[in-house]
């Protein structure tokens, strides 16, 4: 079969990035990221059960700077799907479709998971220094 | 099923009657999520540090042993669901398409069954 060379309709690349374009696949991101991340759950949750021999280095490995860039990285992942996700429930029950609304629910979500993850940081090295 | 032609059922071709089914389990597992994941990085700041006993401790604790196991079925059925989803948008070859799907579906249940034992252990068993 020969591959057909006609023009193909307009696709991403053409249009300006919005906020609610952003978002959305800012989503879908993130909960691949989290997928990855829920396998270090797991690797964690052996660890733990195996003794503190095992828990002892991966920890380790989390509390280097490497291992904190990623937890950091997952940490607002999860805030984001988090927040996201309920933004996409009160959508499900059909709440939240005007404009004005998607808007100032998609920045609530940007500002309130980079909160959270201040937050849960904060409160991580707050309780280390204690 | 008057909208349907003889020849569109014969080829099985429309509603499989199962379209509702994965969009209510993302949606159930997502809000089952919510307390779930909010309650383990809450206890996850509350753990940073400690020794090896006290993760132990926590993990054996009957609310926190069910909790995780819940987190750990949540989880992996709402993220198989979503990585099918992507799966299915991005991966055009059939057979390609059809052999990631399968192993998301797999390897997504083994990590469960490993992490709900992991937490079985940790919580019944003596190091």
């Amino acid at each position: 079969m020969s591959t057909p060379t006609r023009p193909l309709s307009p696709h991403l690349q053409v249009y300006r990035p919005q906020l609610t374009s952003v978002l959305s696949i800012t989503h879908r991101a993130t909960g691949v990221a989290l997928s990855v991340g829920a396998v270090l759950l797991v690797l964690w949750l052996a660890a733990a059960a195996a003794g503190p021999h095992r828990l002892g280095p991966l920890n380790a490995f989390l509390g280097s700077w490497f291992g904190m860039l990623l937890l950091i990285g997952w940490t607002w992942s999860l805030f984001f799907h988090l927040c996201n996700g309920i933004r996409h429930l009160a959508w499900d029950v059909g709440w939240g479709f005007e404009l004005p609304q998607v808007y100032a629910t998609g920045w609530t979500v940007v500002i309130a998971s980079v909160a959270l993850t201040a937050l849960a940081w904060i409160a991580g090295f707050a309780a280390m220094g204690g | 099923m008057a909208m349907r032609s003889m020849i569109g059922r014969v080829r099985g071709l429309g509603s499989a009657k199962e379209g509702t089914g994965h969009f209510f389990v993302q949606r159930l597992t997502a809000v089952a999520l919510i307390p779930l994941s909010l309650w383990f990085v809450f206890s996850l700041v509350r753990l940073v540090g400690v020794e090896y006993g006290e993760i132990k401790f926590w993990a054996s604790q009957q609310i926190n042993a069910c909790g995780l196991i819940a987190l750990v079925i949540a989880t992996f059925y709402h993220a198989e669901l979503g990585l099918q989803v992507v799966i299915e948008d991005y991966v055009h070859d059939e057979g390609i398409k059809f052999i990631s799907l399968v192993a998301t579906k797999l390897v997504c249940a083994a990590l469960a069954i490993a992490g709900i034992f992991a937490v079985l252990k940790l919580a019944l068993f003596g190091v």
